[in-house]
């Protein structure tokens, strides 16, 4: 089977990203070298990207279990029950260096790869949200790199036709040589009609489905597991190219086969393609899979066997399908103008035999490839211990109009309109609240019921607490969720970090994976579903550690949901969770420190998970009952800039009393969490409420219909000016 | 006739991905589910409204509209109109509409040269008799959102004279309290919405389908439809 210009050495396993360890261990489980084409799948199934292998020992603390999970970690995406019968399935995934290197491509195949995800698990997708994180505005590469991704997010969602409903976008130089671009999708299911992937079935026909197969992408799972160079130019060809069209054409071929009862198992082909999608469903299936390559519909002709399990090319599904249902799905792919291809069959041998030109590409047993894939516990440390900021530490005393308007025509702050008006954030006509909300809200199809999304995470303060960091990233989409009157229900989380091979990054790693645990027990959301990205560095240097959640949650009404904006003149303004005796603010590893403090990285502020869920459960039970009719959560930028953006979006001034003790920069841009601003029509009502419920509650003052933000008595700005400089910042960069 | 009685057609070619939304907004104002026809279709039942609805139609390859405009199902679109058939584009639709020649003049790509998602007013002018505009008052702009990348109306000076004569610009852009800039993609004389020399065909980019309610943010868009459907119907 191996011919002899076929025998590999461990120069090519290392080519591959493979260790002198993991060559020797490969040449053991098979009792031989192995060829091109089997050392392939090997390292593809042992890259980071696929094996987990540095952070699997990290992932398992997590909580997974709840009553309302359906589907944990493990399958294409995870899945939660919010009533009425239905599933929200949903998953976030990273798309970083093929993004860095070809941003277009590389933003618009992130969106379609998650698609796939939930839609192979037989969900329609019902939105998209993304993060977002570039290097410095005034770098050279920012500008393309926004503008391309961008594109590529709206070329790809646009045009499959799911809204892009939420997203968040962070600038700093650590990006600059590596961005991050993770995508989520969210879909709906029939609770009871959920796909999953493990084959089933010995003598079962495989079936590949979709686009055809050609020489993009290979290798990519690999590329996703290395450090990037000054040679990441020459891997251009490893990106792979989307064709949203014919990712609708697979999305509606496949939704309608599953309607008809004909697929036993699906399983999308994302990175490494036919190979991840062949050995896991025959891995969970604890059976084995025989391919006849010569079959595979090939783009491109004299495609090797190597090149086509390890193409990563778009738009393709594998799909174990009822005996006696071929004829019937072949007509529903034929309708849908898609290949549909018997290839294989599914075998009894727990093994991976793929032929081709008449003879046997690799024979394989798929439990090593599975089980044996390395599982690391790598050195890490104690996180740094920093030093807390004083508020006098940062002497300022310009009026907080001033700061105001310098903080929100940052691009730390501005408005991302520029960006999310590409986005359809409209198409499938359920958005009730898209792009620049606390959370988004997309109304279940034909029903009342509400799914409510939010992405984040705060970079900032994982590196400078990454325990912290991990946690407060779920502590924020949770607030951001509670802001608009839903019940958090499950988390799904994307890992990125540098080098785990470095001390410093594992520790960022597992100390903020620690602190994500904590949370999600806390608040009750547990992680059904992730991807983790390592090794984002640019010629040695790492990003900033970025753990991002996406949650997802439910309201029963849309019709209770709030927004955050005002909503009529003469209301009452309070800030919940903070002590009307507050006259200062925690400015350590805020943006105010990162504008006008030093460069130094300083504690973030405390975080209270218990706090955290009771004025999160107030504000959605306020929220709910009608006692508050706006609310947004406080988070970059404190206390006034929250209060400018609830003005800003709805036209309406308002008049903020200011202390008369203390720190004004501190109260008013600090950011101590578990805080919301709110407005109600009943004030006696809500401070009584609070009362009860042991919540800290402080009146700031009163909406106003006079256009302008007046802080005390002679503190003024125009809504105006604010909506220019908030409005015009992007803009203005994206025109160079 | 009631509005019940009315027969509505949707056209649904490989790349649509507003046909859902149109039928569920035909179906709240009429209480009737429209009919979903599939581009290889040849023929078309009778209708008293046939819709070409947004989305990417052949994934916008070649040039937007381009392959739709040439599949089977059209010609019986064709043979509709030109017995005095009702027929109502938006966005992907009317650029089918304008690569058939239903409706004068051409969309190009944004001024912007970006996709634009967003809320923008639209002012109804005083047209020659269609049931499209003969509900709307001329005095009320009517806020609906936009979704498109090649929303750029064009036609050479002459033309744009001609069109103007005859009545046929159905909707300009307008001013609206969802602010930026008025016309959103460099459309000349800022024409959002064009009506067939008979005033029988309508394309038009916003989504009137995307503004059918409160919890959309406006009711405009519905607003708009069931003065076009009670027109047909009476």
């Amino acid at each position: 089977m191996t011919s002899a210009s076929d025998v590999m050495t461990f120069e090519n396993a290392a080519t591959m990203g493979l260790s002198r360890d993991e060559w020797d261990l490969i040449n053991q489980r098979l009792g031989r070298t192995p060829n091109l084409c089997e050392l392939g799948i090997f390292s593809a199934m042992w890259s980071e990207h696929c094996s987990y292998k540095s952070s699997k020992k990290w992932l398992k603390t997590l909580p997974i279990d709840g009553p309302q999970v359906i589907e944990g970690p493990g399958e294409n995406a995870g899945a939660v029950d919010i009533g009425d019968g239905l599933a929200a399935i949903f998953k976030i995934e990273s798309h970083n260096h093929p993004s860095f290197i070809e941003p277009y491509q590389g933003a618009a195949t992130g969106v379609g790869g998650i698609l796939r995800d939930v839609f192979t698990m037989g969900a329609r997708p019902v939105a998209l949200l993304n993060a977002l994180r570039f290097g410095a505005a005034e770098h050279e590469k920012t500008r393309h790199l926004v503008g391309g991704v961008v594109l590529g997010i709206g070329g790809y969602g646009n045009c499959i036709g799911i809204p892009t409903v939420g997203g968040e976008v962070n600038f700093d130089k650590s990006y600059n040589g590596n961005i991050l671009v993770n995508a989520m999708a969210v879909g709906l299911a029939n609770s009871d009609r959920i796909f999953r992937s493990a084959a089933t079935g010995p003598g079962n026909p495989v079936i590949y489905v979709g686009a055809k197969t050609g020489r993009d992408g290979i290798h990519g799972a690999t590329m996703a597991s290395a450090e990037f160079s000054d040679e990441t130019e020459s891997k251009r060809p490893t990106v792979q190219v989307g064709d949203p069209f014919t990712g609708k054409l697979l999305m509606e071929a496949c939704l309608e086969l599953m309607a008809s009862d004909s697929v036993l198992s699906i399983q999308d082909m994302g990175a490494a393609g036919l190979t991840s999608s062949s050995v896991e469903m025959a891995s969970k299936g604890g059976l084995g899979m025989e391919i006849d390559l010569d079959l595979v519909p090939a783009r491109e002709e004299n495609m090797s066997a190597y090149e086509l399990m390890l193409s990563e090319s778009q738009e393709r599904m594998l799909m174990v399908l009822k005996p006696d249902a071929t004829e019937t799905a072949r007509a529903i792919f034929n309708k849908w103008d898609l290949d549909f291809m018997p290839i294989g069959r599914v075998t009894e041998t727990g093994r991976l035999i793929l032929l081709k030109d008449g003879g046997t590409a690799c024979d394989i047993p798929i439990g090593p490839l599975v089980d044996d894939a390395p599982e690391y516990d790598r050195p890490h440390g104690d996180a740094p211990t920093r030093k807390q900021l004083a508020s006098s530490d940062i002497t300022n005393d310009a009026p907080i109009t001033n700061m105001l308007k310098t903080m929100l025509g940052h691009v730390d702050l501005a408005s991302r309109r520029w960006i999310y008006e590409q986005y359809d954030s409209q198409v499938m006509a359920d958005t009730i609240a898209g792009p620049g909300g606390d959370a988004a809200l997309v109304r279940v199809h034909g029903s009342k019921r509400g799914l409510a999304m939010s992405t984040d995470c705060t970079p900032r303060y994982v590196e400078a607490d990454p325990k912290m960091g991990g946690a407060q990233a779920v502590a924020e989409a949770y607030r951001n969720l509670s802001a608009i009157g839903a019940t958090p229900l499950a988390i799904t989380n994307n890992l990125n970090f540098g080098n785990p091979e470095k001390p410093e990054i594992m520790t960022q790693l597992v100390e903020s994976v620690l602190g994500m645990g904590d949370a999600a027990r806390q608040l009750d959301t547990p992680v059904v579903s992730g991807n983790v990205s390592l090794y984002n560095e640019t010629d040695g240097k790492a990003i900033q550690p970025c753990p991002v959640i996406g949650m997802v949650g439910v309201i029963e009404n849309v019709d209770d949901a709030v927004g955050n904006c005002f909503v009529a003149a003469d209301q009452d303004i309070f800030v919940i969770g903070q002590s009307d005796k507050a006259d200062d603010g925690w400015l350590g590893a805020s943006i105010y420190q990162q504008h006008h403090g030093d460069d130094g990285i300083y504690a973030p502020p405390p975080l209270d998970l218990v706090a955290e869920q009771k004025t999160g459960s107030f504000v959605r039970q306020q929220i709910l009952g009608g006692g508050i009719n706006a609310a947004h959560d406080i988070a970059d930028g404190g206390l006034a800039v929250a209060i400018a953006e609830m003005a800003m979006r709805s036209g309406f001034g308002a008049e903020i009393a200011v202390p008369k003790t203390g720190n004004l920069h501190g109260w008013a841009f600090g950011e101590d969490q578990a805080r919301f601003v709110v407005t109600t029509a009943d004030s006696q009502a809500l401070i009584a409420a609070a009362k009860e419920a042991g919540i800290d509650i402080t009146k700031l003052g009163m909406v106003s219909d006079q256009g302008e933000l007046k802080f005390g008595d002679n503190d003024t700005i125009s809504i105006a000016d604010l909506n220019a400089v908030f409005e015009g910042c992007i803009p203005a960069l994206m025109a160079g | 006739m009631t509005l019940s009685a009315l027969r509505v057609a949707i056209i649904v070619f490989p790349g649509s991905n507003c046909d859902r939304d149109m039928m569920v907004a035909i179906e709240q104002l009429t209480s009737r589910r429209p009919a979903l026809v599939w581009h290889k279709e040849a023929s078309l039942d009778a209708a008293d409204l046939v819709i070409i609805p947004g989305g990417f139609s052949f994934g916008d390859y070649l040039r937007c509209g381009a392959l739709a405009g040439r599949s089977p199902i059209m010609n019986a679109v064709l043979d509709h109109a030109a017995r005095g058939g009702a027929v109502m584009g938006i966005c992907n639709g009317f650029q089918i509409l304008t690569e058939t020649g239903m409706v004068p003049g051409v969309l190009i790509r944004n001024a912007g040269l970006k996709f634009s998602c967003r809320n923008v007013g639209l002012r109804p002018c005083e047209t020659l008799a269609s049931p499209f505009t003969a509900g709307l008052d001329l005095g009320e702009d009517l806020t609906i959102p936009i979704a498109h990348n090649e929303g750029n109306y064009f036609a050479d000076a002459d033309e744009l004279d001609r069109i103007e004569g005859n009545g046929q610009v159905a909707f300009r852009y307008a001013a609206s309290d969802a602010g930026g800039p008025v016309n959103p993609n460099g459309a000349s004389r800022d024409i959002a919405g064009v009506l067939s020399s008979n005033g029988r065909v309508l394309g038009m980019m916003p989504h009137p389908e995307r503004a059918m309610s409160k919890l959309h943010g406006g009711t405009d868009g519905a607003k708009f439809l069931l003065k076009s459907l009670e027109a047909l119907v009476s």
